[in-house]
């Protein structure tokens, strides 16, 4: 049946059947590939969007539950403040390598930022730990998190 | 849609100043791909074929290596950028097409990507490709002007005129120079004048796979493209006997369903439902004769294999003589598992297959071997077949395979327009090209220092090489296999043989991040741990003790002990452990810091790396592979095996394939010395030289020795394992009595004056790092306080000091007295 569904602030409509995951509606029928696939089950991260802010494994989300729920995905996170911030710590401490899981990483840091904007090392493996990076990049991301969240950190002394 | 972008931009034959600002305003990577009959037709500058510069300014640099996170993306184009006097940002990036004559890699012999070869490889000939263009633009400037070239400096993709101010854009002198003969010898620039090589410049990849326009294979999109996805016979080298597909093709948004000999694809609109058609076929195969392999099948093999000599890789003096001579020997057996390489970005690739062509959208290390293979499988001829190329999301050796690819276009064969093939992660896992098994036997006679007089190695494994390049099996020996085999050290005498056992057909074995050095590595630096032990020597000492030869190992060896902390004391239950490797070219230690708690489970707590891999392209991108690589051998460490039960992999997806998280994650230290040498490779050592230092870290701690990988807890809980604090190898002097008094020395000025004094002992010297044991010389070489002096290894080996009394002045201060 046809679905609507809120994509980047962008409304669409997508004829599949209900138990589709997310993921593949995104990547294959809206032809939006920044959200990869990794695994199928909830176990990489590699597929982490935002539903109404909160991050979530698309591939694991059927296209049913999304409902009204705003999604974000890597198109446009660069258009929120913490998403923006991550980006620019994940390219100034050079993060990424082959890059593949590296959408969902920055889905699931920017996620992080945005709730808490000086998370300390635990809050950082809470957040993390969900999304696999083959070509080990971890020390980085680390690294590139608490460098974001320092670059946030006057905005929340103000909050 | 990057390649599309290109398109574009070729299209509206944009000017230069708008080409540069995009490519500036993206501050990334504009990925083209382009056919080479299309460069021919174009007015353009094309010394050779890593570099066009277009009427338009437009400087295109080719890449060869394919980009799978190692940075040549951004290496090889300052290879070329350097000398040709461009800045990276005025560079559009283009994938090779392939093209082994053009693009061969000369250690591989063909087009390829792998085994830590770019930079090695590619450092002199990108350099002189840059070159001859840029001294090729300052001809036609200089003739243009009519003035002599050597007034004529280049700068920024610009010629100028010094003496009179004058400037010519690489663009303005593209169709002058195209005229001109390349110059058959171009000078390269002093290392000293670099401006870029050695410093660390931003990745020209980053900024797309940031922001998700990165295109990968799976990433691609083609007008009217459908997505599949498949099932091969789960037991190797098994068929497809029969298919119900009623319920697959009821499924919404199905297609179709292909059959192949060995597997099944269901095609859909989507990959969704794709999946759900395929998990409602009803499939009966015909497991045939792997039906009841396990993995103790294979060991048993091997195991029984490597009871009978192989065939010699390397002899070294009379081995079994000086093992039979030895005053202890020691015996050891290593086994390293089969591994999947479970890379980030799960197989796929793109396929459409016409009536007179063959298009094949895929990430892949072996461009020409994807073009070979879809040409054997459609019967086109080689120039019907267009491979594009794409970013990889991790290869790890993997993609240096074409199983895939094959599989592909006999799907694709079978389906009207183009259709991309995308394996689930379980079908990744359970039909790799697997890491082979390997059964290494090791042994050691040690002199009455502990040092050894004889090393055995004998590796049973298949051979890699044999399938997939069978002129390079030569006389039996796989090269790979035996690689590192015994270490950076010199023995007196060595005998290494090789035994190939090749696992049952279907089961197919392959390269895997380290190769031959990651295999080797482990068994001989697990084992140099063990003679150390049973010499009651430090391990670093050990180590530095054999490593006369090898000033460079040496180095790194002392680097990274000293960074680590070598020595200073850990609480109860953590160790360090070292290990140093030669390979690639470049020179590497790592210690390891672990915690092992009392139910056995290990926690790398901290990893300091020490480098030498000679001058440095991009150190921050060798700094990232040492990290990389590190995390990835912990997962192999900790995690990493393949199970086979009744002929089928039992591990499915990351939950039963587990990979180290960010909570697992040490931290990494990596000091990369500053090197005039050559350059190595940095792919694969950080990798190769982990699982050592992890093992050896163990034993400190808990005084297990493990020989296997994965480790196994079971082996380290706390009641089955010595006190940690009970075996902490400082030498006991007083048990060596019968090694006092007797030296022979020779230093400037002691010429050959046999000495009686008590004091040191050799050990002790090896352990503070004073000494070290030339083999070719059977004698130790001492330096202290600035004084070299060798002592000759007589009978029996040998004490040393350095003043008639009692060492006071030895640097350490622990000597002093004995």
């Amino acid at each position: 049946m046809a679905y609507q569904i809120k994509v980047n602030s962008k409304d669409h409509q997508v004829d599949v059947d209900g138990d589709t995951p997310l993921l593949w509606v995104l990547r294959d029928v809206l032809e939006m590939t920044g959200t990869k696939f990794g695994c199928g089950m909830g176990l990489c991260g590699a597929c982490t969007v935002h539903l109404n802010g909160t991050p979530t494994r698309s591939c694991v989300t059927p296209i049913a539950a999304v409902g009204a729920s705003v999604v974000t995905t890597i198109e446009a996170i660069g258009e929120t403040d913490p998403g923006a911030k991550i980006q620019k710590a994940w390219l100034d401490l050079e993060v990424v390598q082959c890059g593949y899981c590296q959408s969902g990483q920055i889905m699931s840091a920017a996620a992080l930022l945005a709730g808490n904007p000086s998370p300390s090392d635990g809050d950082i493996d809470r957040a993390m730990s969900g999304n696999i990076c083959r070509c080990g990049t971890y020390v980085r991301i680390r690294g590139a998190i608490k460098q974001a969240a320092q670059s946030s950190a006057p905005t929340a002394r103000r909050g | 849609m990057l390649a599309n972008q290109l398109t574009n931009t070729q299209e509206k034959d944009l000017s230069r100043r708008a080409f540069v600002a995009k490519a500036a305003a993206t501050g990334g990577l504009l990925l083209g791909f382009r056919i080479p009959a299309l460069a021919e037709q174009a007015n353009e500058f094309s010394p050779n074929a890593f570099i066009r510069i277009g009427r338009d300014g437009r400087v295109t640099i080719i890449v060869q290596q394919v980009e799978m996170g190692q940075g040549t993306y951004t290496s090889m184009p300052m290879l070329i950028a350097e000398e040709l006097e461009v800045h990276l940002n005025q560079v559009l990036i283009e994938h090779a097409p392939p093209n082994d004559k053009l693009y061969g890699n000369p250690a591989l012999g063909f087009q390829a990507t792998g085994g830590s070869t770019s930079v090695r490889v590619f450092w002199e000939p990108l350099r002189r490709a840059g070159a001859t263009a840029r001294c090729m633009l300052v001809s036609a400037a200089a003739q243009t002007w009519n003035v002599d070239e050597s007034s004529c400096h280049a700068e920024d993709a610009v010629v100028t005129h010094t003496p009179t101010g004058r400037k010519l854009t690489y663009g303005e002198l593209a169709d002058k120079a195209a005229t001109l003969a390349p110059p058959a010898n171009v000078s390269l620039k002093d290392p000293k004048d670099f401006r870029l090589i050695g410093k660390a410049v931003r990745r020209l990849d980053a900024p797309n796979k940031v922001n998700g326009t990165a295109e990968f294979g799976i990433d691609v999109k083609i007008p009217g493209m459908k997505i599949a996805t498949v099932a091969a016979c789960p037991v190797f080298g098994g068929k497809l006997a029969h298919v119900d597909d009623t319920r697959a093709r009821a499924v919404k948004g199905v297609r179709a369903i292909v059959r192949l000999d060995d597997a099944v694809a269901v095609i859909a609109d989507h990959m969704g439902a794709a999946k759900k058609g395929l998990a409602g076929l009803q499939i009966t195969w015909d497991p045939g004769q792997n039906e009841h392999l396990s993995t103790e099948d294979l060991v048993r093999q091997l195991d029984s294999a490597s009871q009978k000599p192989g065939v010699t890789a390397l002899r070294e003096g009379d081995a079994a003589k000086a093992m039979a001579g030895a005053a202890k020997t020691i015996e050891a057996v290593y086994q390293l598992p089969l591994l999947a390489h479970a890379a980030m970005e799960p197989i796929n690739c793109t396929v459409h297959v016409q009536a007179n062509s063959c298009d094949v959208w895929v990430g892949t290390q072996v461009l020409t071997r994807a073009q070979a293979a879809a040409a054997r499988v459609t019967g086109l001829p080689l120039e019907r077949v267009t491979v594009h190329n794409h970013l990889i999301g991790g290869g790890f050796g993997r993609r240096l395979e074409v199983d895939s690819i094959i599989q592909a276009v006999q799907i694709a064969k079978q389906v009207d327009g183009p259709v991309k093939v995308v394996w689930t992660r379980e079908e990744d896992i359970q039909h790799d090209v697997y890491r082979p098994y390997y059964f290494d036997r090791l042994a050691a006679g040690l002199n009455e220092a502990g040092l050894p007089v004889a090393w055995t190695h004998r590796i049973a494994g298949p051979s890699i090489l044999a399938r997939f390049a069978p002129s390079a099996f030569k006389n039996g020996i796989d090269s790979d296999a035996i690689d590192g085999a015994v270490g950076p050290y010199s023995f007196p005498s060595v005998l290494v043989d090789y035994v190939r056992q090749e696992p049952p057909p279907g089961l197919t074995t392959g390269w895997w991040r380290g190769v031959g050095m990651t295999h080797n590595g482990f068994m001989v630096e697990g084992f140099i741990d063990e003679l150390a032990a049973a010499a009651n020597i430090d391990p670093v000492h050990y180590r530095r003790a054999l490593l006369g030869n090898a000033p460079r190992a040496r180095s790194v060896l002392d680097l990274a002990a000293s960074k680590a902390g070598w020595g200073e004391p850990l609480p109860a239950g953590n160790g360090r452990g070292i290990s140093v490797i030669f390979g690639f070219g470049t020179f590497l230690a790592q210690v390891a810091e672990v915690a092992v708690d009392k139910n056995g489970h290990v926690r790398v707590q901290r990893v300091v790396c020490a480098a030498d891999c000679g001058r440095i392209v991009n150190p921050d991108t060798v700094v990232a592979q040492v990290q990389g690589g590190i995390i990835f051998g912990i997962t192999a460490v900790l995690y990493g095996v393949i199970t086979i039960e009744n002929g089928r992999v039992k591990q499915r997806n990351f939950d039963t394939y587990r990979m180290l998280r960010m909570n697992e994650a040490p931290a990494i230290e990596v000091h990369l010395v500053d090197s005039k040498e050559a350059p190595g490779g940095m792919g694969e050592t950080g990798t190769a030289a982990l699982a050592p230092a992890v093992v050896n870290a163990i034993f400190a701690a808990s005084g297990k020795r493990l020989r296997m990988l994965p480790i196994d807890i079971a082996q380290l809980k706390a009641s089955d394992r010595r006190e940690p604090n009970s075996r902490i190898r400082k030498p006991k002097f007083e048990r060596a009595p019968k090694y006092r008094h007797l030296c022979n020395i020779q230093m400037p000025g002691i010429s050959d004056t046999r000495k009686r004094y008590g004091g040191c002992y050799i050990s002790s010297f090896l352990r503070d790092g004073l000494a070290t044991y030339k083999q070719d010389e059977n004698a130790f070489e001492v330096q202290t306080l600035g004084r070299r002096g060798v002592l000759l290894a007589r009978r029996r080996p040998v004490c040393w000091n350095h003043t008639p009394k009692p060492c006071s002045g030895c640097p350490s201060g622990r000597l002093a007295g004995r």
